[in-house]
């Protein structure tokens, strides 16, 4: 984060100059950020790991992630890189669980559903959060007023609390009726930030020139938010958005460890680390194996967000 | 002042009433009641029961007792735990969340204050690098991996601490208030930091400088009153997160408090606790939320209401 703000005038001065985009700028600055890369590289690898993961690990050994052994003797809880006879072996390098699944595929498995409930939730917040706060920050006036009013009352209450009652009762009979369920709860309850951010971007924007130009032509105001005002106040809704994710894959850990969230024999980090902690003393690895490489994913994913904000964020660049 | 405070407690009424309403609406949508369950009551003791509870008039019935219940403070009597009104089931369970919540925020605020105002005071030195990666992976972890790892090696490796149970004002607090601090000292230590480097950069700060008062004044009686306003406003939220956080402390430690209450009423489908449990928080929520835009205005003179 130190060598984010300086500029490069050790280049700068051989090369031939040439306009550069805010974008531009921002990755440039991004790269000379070492924490940020170090966290896209993790967050890259461990995407690309739960994706290519489990059918290599089908392939090697036979396992997936809701494979239990039929051989009895097999079906006990085996620790990391050992073999049911306590020698030394690749099987598990993560161990199993307690019905003998490989612990591997299944935090693989969990790390496909805990970043598709980040992602997917993200992206139903952004939406609602962008169109909300564009609508109120372009109208303006009255509808504005009651607009952010509805945030208002919102933010004050408990929404967590909200989103446990309809999960608990709601509950679908289905694994994927409950992922679906867990989308709509966590997207439709993180939005406020994000309409507040749109709102205050255009409302700064949308006293400028072009929007004036846009409205001379005649452009019907849908259009101007939709083609010109939102990309514009792209950049801080980016940096929000990015730093969305890991807090919805928070929340939807503990939603699953309550119960609430991923349901059996679908596998999330925190429904794993549920399980992991009921055998606590006796098995550690299954609550460190999904707990450790999600705190891990999390602290990427929060080094990449503190990274595009310090890039993109002109407030920054003064310091 | 006081008309402002006295505006926003009338207006948290109706705020409470839409949020219990909300809740009530959810619960007549979803699909069953707490009479469906495994073991299927005879229809004649369920048409009785139904009848005790008021459950057999029309919903708008239904409806508008609760909220008068609501208005008036009493939510009658818990359909799970029967002869417990919920307000028993509240006055017992409170005080655990609000001690483990209360604590829990206060070291998090002692600790979060000193490391922010620590690095930010040594910019860009190893103290700010240190402080602030530690909280950020305080911030990344999630206190449900914390907490039983804090469990397995304090507890069950070292038996330095007992591992969980509620026993009042105890050593059995250390570990869940560990638990659940920890993510707020880490947030509190960065808004720290942040705000301090922006207020330390200020005018005023540098005529207290150039006044020649010593570093030590000018650092906590001039610029922590201006860094200090995100935590406050941080604050307000901070609370209501706190209530849900305990969720997870509470079932981790088996504490009987609030959060587990809530997720077993809803389990339950015990809609008078319900009811409850979310008014009492909303209540909560709005009061401190008024609190800190009280403290804003003592904090800051420029803020008016």
């Amino acid at each position: 984060m130190t060598t984010a703000g300086r500029p490069d005038t050790a280049s700068s001065s051989t090369e031939p100059i040439a306009g550069t985009s805010l974008w531009k700028d921002a990755w440039r600055r991004l790269r000379r950020n070492r924490l940020a890369v170090a966290g896209l590289l993790v967050v890259a690898l461990v995407v690309i790991v739960s994706l290519a993961g489990p059918p290599i690990i089908e392939t090697a050994t036979g396992y997936t992630y809701d494979y239990i052994p039929a051989d009895r003797g097999l079906v006990r809880a085996m620790a990391p890189f050992t073999a049911p006879d306590g020698a030394f072996s690749w099987l598990h390098p993560m161990g199993t669980d307690v019905a003998g699944r490989d612990l591997l595929a299944r935090v693989l498995l969990g790390g496909r559903i805990s970043m598709m409930v980040g992602l997917i939730s993200t992206l139903v917040s952004l939406v609602i959060g962008t169109a909300f706060g564009a609508t109120a920050g372009y109208l303006g006036g009255r509808i504005d007023e009651a607009m952010m009013r509805v945030v208002d009352v919102l933010y004050s209450i408990p929404y967590m609390m909200l989103v446990i009652v309809l999960l608990a009762l709601f509950g679908s009979r289905s694994p994927i009726g409950q992922l679906v369920l867990l989308f709509i709860a966590l997207g439709s309850v993180s939005w406020l930030t994000m309409a507040r951010i749109v709102r205050g971007q255009v409302i700064s924007l949308k006293s400028q020139e072009f929007v004036l130009a846009a409205r001379a032509t005649g452009l019907a105001p849908a259009t101007i938010i939709a083609r010109h005002l939102v990309p514009n106040a792209l950049g801080p809704v980016i940096v929000y958005a990015t730093l969305t994710i890991p807090s919805v894959m928070l929340s939807e850990a503990f939603l699953s460890f309550l119960g609430l969230g991923v349901q059996a024999p679908l596998a999330s980090w925190g429904s794993l680390a549920a399980d992991g902690v009921q055998n606590i003393a006796v098995f550690p690895w299954q609550l460190i194996a999904p707990g450790v490489t999600m705190a891990l994913t999390l602290l990427s994913l929060n080094f990449v967000g503190d990274g595009l904000r310090d890039a993109l964020d002109p407030q920054m660049r003064k310091g | 002042m006081l008309r402002f405070a006295l505006r926003r407690l009338l207006a948290m009424v109706p705020m409470v009433l839409v949020v219990v309403s909300l809740t009530w609406g959810l619960i007549r949508l979803a699909p069953g009641s707490f009479y469906t369950s495994e073991r299927r009551l005879p229809p004649a003791i369920e048409r009785n029961l139904r009848e005790k509870y008021g459950l057999d008039r029309p919903w708008y019935v239904q409806y508008g007792r609760m909220l008068a219940n609501t208005v008036r403070g009493d939510f009658g009597s818990s359909l799970k735990y029967p002869g417990e009104t919920v307000n028993q089931i509240l006055a017992d369970a409170v005080p655990v969340s609000a001690m483990l919540g209360l604590l829990s925020y206060l070291l998090a605020l002692v600790v979060g204050v000193t490391a922010g105002t620590l690095a930010a005071r040594r910019q860009n030195t190893a103290v700010d690098h240190a402080s602030m990666a530690v909280a950020l992976v305080g911030l990344s972890m999630p206190n449900f991996v914390l907490g039983p790892t804090l469990v397995l090696w304090l507890a069950l490796n070292w038996f330095w601490l007992p591992p969980a149970r509620w026993e009042g004002w105890s050593v059995n607090l250390v570990l869940p208030v560990l638990t659940l601090s920890a993510v707020y000292m880490a947030y509190i230590a960065r808004l720290t930091r942040a705000g301090m480097l922006e207020v330390l950069r200020s005018n005023y700060i540098r005529t207290a400088r150039a006044k020649g008062l010593p570093e030590r004044t000018v650092l906590f009686r001039h610029a922590l009153r201006g860094g200090l306003l995100p935590v406050v406003s941080f604050s307000g939220p901070a609370i209501a997160l706190l209530l849900t956080g305990t969720v997870v402390v509470e079932r981790i430690f088996a504490l009987p408090g609030l959060g587990n209450y809530f997720i077993n009423a809803n389990l339950n489908r015990d809609e008078p606790l319900i009811i409850g449990i979310v008014a009492f928080t909303s209540i909560m929520v709005l009061f401190f939320n008024l609190l800190v835009d009280l403290a804003y205005g003592l904090i800051d003179p420029r803020v008016r209401y």
